[in-house]
């Protein structure tokens, strides 16, 4: 079968790293990745735990196309409770760390309690222990990841790490791994940093880790899964070509692209930071920001932006060590970096976007803040004796200033890295918050796509794009087109977007490939690779389970309906121009027939009726 | 007609398929640690290289071995070790100026490129056509082609 069947246990606390069997039947029945850890999470700690607390405990976990030639099979994900939310996080990532998880033969990492002193976790196939990690704390991912390759004479060995921003617990740190990828959302690395946990490095080379359950159906499937890919506009040109950054233009044209934390729903330097600008030359060295496009482990779309800064630009001028390429600007860090705080200039972007990776925080929940931050600045509530500069909007001097400022925790910086919530509340203007549970928006304005707006009320890890894409629906008509502002029929399809999304985050594979697959490509490739029988109505029943297993975890710990909400300024202050004007959100239309066709009460909670069916 | 593995880096983009297939085609599993072919990130160039074998015709590892557990594969043009006969006394992959013919401690013997039989599961796999198996004779096509289409005879007509 596609798991490796064995769970490495780390207890922090004793340091002690134990082997156990992994729960076959819990399997079967939340597949792997983010449905099996977070079964494993809700069932083993108190859901009114402190985030920062040791009783909170932090999962590393595959799926079980993770590591196999399934294009885009290389995802991993991290499971804790976070820190921005109070509500269950779950962070995914591709690069290559995943797949050497699995080659070393770990479904799933459990990390708990808490290091009395700095450690790293050192994986080399069933070995497993706790190294001393001083010489590492205080270093950046980049550097960290250097160190551990060159102490370990290995350069094969891949790690995932927090940063400077994740031992000081911003609040939206993530983990980064292979340099440039991240399990980025939700504050997963602040966890990481609270339990004294700088890195996890494995290194994988077990050719009997797992065994696919039919290898000859398993490569008819997946092959032809990547043709379907290949012929397809968005995976096989548009997402190579121009990355997710092919959306900037388009979102901005129909009105849908949020700016100046929220005040406009057009900004008129879009053109500059998207993907088109990214190819074009540079006027001051002749040279395009874009080197070239990577992939990430098994992937056959290769989205990622590789990018190389102007040397000369103000931002990187005597710092050599960013004049090399690194991961550039996908579209939620460049519409956060800029549009939702009015900044045009691609390559402070791009230097902000390199700080995120090398000191592993979320840039969109980063640049989401600096928006709001801008706005009370623009209402004199900050001042610039507070924050020690100048913060216009548009400021792109004070934008790069704070990304030096944040993961280090120093100067205004501490006060930018509690996220949007606790900034605004802060300064006594909760209602200039971007956020739902306390979770910074993405790219999408809620006024402009109704259905995306249902979909950051009701993500159970706060607002986000990346748990019921309605962008699909509502912009590029998969699978069917549906009218941005209409609401008939959205609560039904973001809830099977949302049932859907779970079992592709559970499977090991990228979200990405649902622009050209249906379940009809992926449910193949899971039933090739995984034991049993894996009908598209059960992995749909699957989906469905796991979405209500959070929403049972988030009403556990203390939310309630009321936090299915969205700001008031989606709810009254209209869209000003574009196609949208005059829109604000449908959400009270949505929400009651959203809880409706997810067989939940009227407060949001699945009735005995839905617990039942479901088996949670 | 002999083919040859033929390596586009400019057109990799580091999603290991290659190193998958490498790795399934002589181990049925996908871990990319026992590939024979590997590609290297050169992160800050933003570039990626897939390099293995090119089947030297007087070929090092060959004449090193004391055993003559390396042989031609007349058709393909391989070197191909033979597992039974190797002592795994590694005196190949010190001999190799490449570095593409290594040991492994799974086995106790040595492995390199064997080019699967004249059908590399690499070349099979490379979803952007960066590794190709082409006519030995003008693996310079590609590149002859391109500075063919540069050539301008009539200059003169600006």
């Amino acid at each position: 079968m596609a798991w490796t069947k064995n769970v490495l246990r780390v207890n922090l606390e004793a340091g002690t790293c134990t082997s156990e069997p992994l729960n076959l039947q819990w399997a079967q029945d939340y597949l792997g990745q983010r449905g099996l850890a977070t079964k494993y999470f809700v069932s083993e700690t108190d859901p009114k735990v402190d985030p920062f607390s040791p009783k909170n405990k932090l999962l590393f976990v595959t799926g079980p196309l993770t590591g196999t030639m399934a294009a885009t099979g290389g995802r991993y994900s991290v499971i804790t409770k976070g820190p921005l939310t109070g509500a269950i996080a779950c962070s995914n990532s591709g690069g290559y760390f995943g797949a050497e998880l699995k080659f070393a033969g770990w479904d799933l990492v459990i990390f708990e309690g808490a290091s009395p002193k700095p450690v790293y976790l050192s994986i080399t196939d069933g070995q497993a222990e706790l190294l001393d990690a001083a010489h590492l704390w205080g270093k950046t991912v980049w550097e960290t990841e250097e160190i551990i390759k060159k102490q370990h004479q290995d350069p094969q060995i891949r790690v995932a790490s927090i940063g400077r921003a994740g031992e000081n617990k911003v609040l939206y740190a993530g983990i980064v791994n292979d340099l440039h990828r991240a399990a980025g959302r939700s504050g997963v690395g602040a966890v990481m940093g609270s339990k004294n946990l700088k890195a996890v490095a494995v290194r994988g080379t077990r050719t009997d880790a797992y065994r696919l359950a039919d290898p000859e159906a398993f490569f008819a499937t997946t092959e032809a899964g990547k043709k379907v890919l290949a012929a397809n506009g968005v995976t096989g040109q548009g997402l190579p070509t121009y990355g997710t950054q092919v959306l900037m233009n388009v979102i901005n044209e129909l009105g849908a692209l949020p700016t100046r934390n929220h005040r406009d729903v057009q900004f008129e330097g879009a053109m500059a930071i998207g993907g088109e600008a990214m190819h074009e030359k540079r006027p001051t060295d002749g040279k395009a920001n874009l080197v070239t496009n990577g992939a990430c482990f098994g992937c056959t779309i290769a989205c990622g932006r590789i990018s190389r800064m102007d040397p000369g630009h103000f931002s990187v001028k005597d710092k050599p060590q960013y004049h090399g390429a690194s991961g550039g600007v996908e579209y939620e860090a460049a519409w956060a970096l800029g549009a939702a705080n009015g900044v045009s200039d691609l390559e402070a972007l791009t230097y902000a976007n390199f700080l995120c990776n090398e000191d592993g925080f979320d840039p969109i929940s980063f640049g989401a803040t600096v928006g709001a931050a801008m706005e009370l600045y623009d209402l004199g509530i900050l001042t610039r004796e507070q924050i020690g500069f100048e913060l216009p909007f548009g400021s792109t001097e004070g934008m790069v200033k704070l990304a030096e400022l944040t993961a280090k925790g120093e100067g205004f910086g501490k006060e930018i890295g509690l996220g949007s919530k606790r900034l605004c509340a802060k300064y006594g203007r909760p209602e200039l918050s971007m956020t739902v549970k306390g979770q910074e928006f993405p790219a999408y304005d809620g006024r402009g796509l109704q259905g995306m707006g249902l979909a950051y009320a009701t993500s159970n890890r706060g607002a986000c794009h990346l748990r019921g894409y309605m962008v699909s629906p509502e912009v590029l008509g998969i699978p069917v087109k549906m009218e941005p502002q209409a609401t008939e029929g959205k609560p039904a399809m973001l809830k099977a977007f949302q049932d859907l999304t779970a079992v592709v985050d559970s499977s090991g594979l990228c979200l990405f490939t649902t622009f050209a697959w249906g379940l009809s490509d992926i449910q193949p490739q899971i039933q090739a690779a995984c034991e049993g029988d894996w009908s598209e109505e059960r992995l749909l029943l699957v989906g469905e389970r796991i979405w209500n297993m959070e929403r049972e975890y988030n009403l556990a710990a203390g939310l309630t309906c009321k936090d299915d909400n969205l700001p008031p300024r989606l709810m009254k202050e209209a869209a000003k121009t574009g196609p949208q004007k005059g829109a604000v959100s449908k959400l009270d239309i949505m929400l009651p027939e959203y809880y409706q066709v997810r067989g939940w009460t009227k407060e949001g909670v699945p009735t005995a009726d839905t617990r039942k069916r479901l088996g949670v | 007609m002999q083919k040859s593995l033929h390596i586009d880096p400019n057109k990799c983009t580091g999603c290991l398929q290659c190193e998958m297939a490498c790795s399934w085609e002589k181990y049925q599993s996908f871990t990319t640690a026992k590939s024979r072919l590997k590609v290297f990130s050169f992160h800050h160039e933003g570039r990626f290289v897939p390099y293995t074998c090119t089947q030297c015709d007087e070929a090092w590892c060959v004449i090193a071995c004391p055993v003559d557990a390396i042989r031609l594969d007349p058709v393909t043009g391989a070197k191909i070790v033979l597992e039974p006969t190797c002592v795994g006394c590694k005196v190949c992959t010190i001999a190799c100026p490449f570095g593409t013919i290594n040991y492994v401690a799974q086995t106790g013997k040595v492995q390199k490129c064997d080019l699967c039989d004249g059908a590399p599961a690499c070349a099979k796999a490379c979803p952007t056509a960066a590794i190709t198996y082409v006519d030995s004779d003008w693996t310079g096509l590609d590149k002859m082609r391109q500075w063919a289409g540069k050539t301008d005879t009539n200059p003169a007509t600006v």
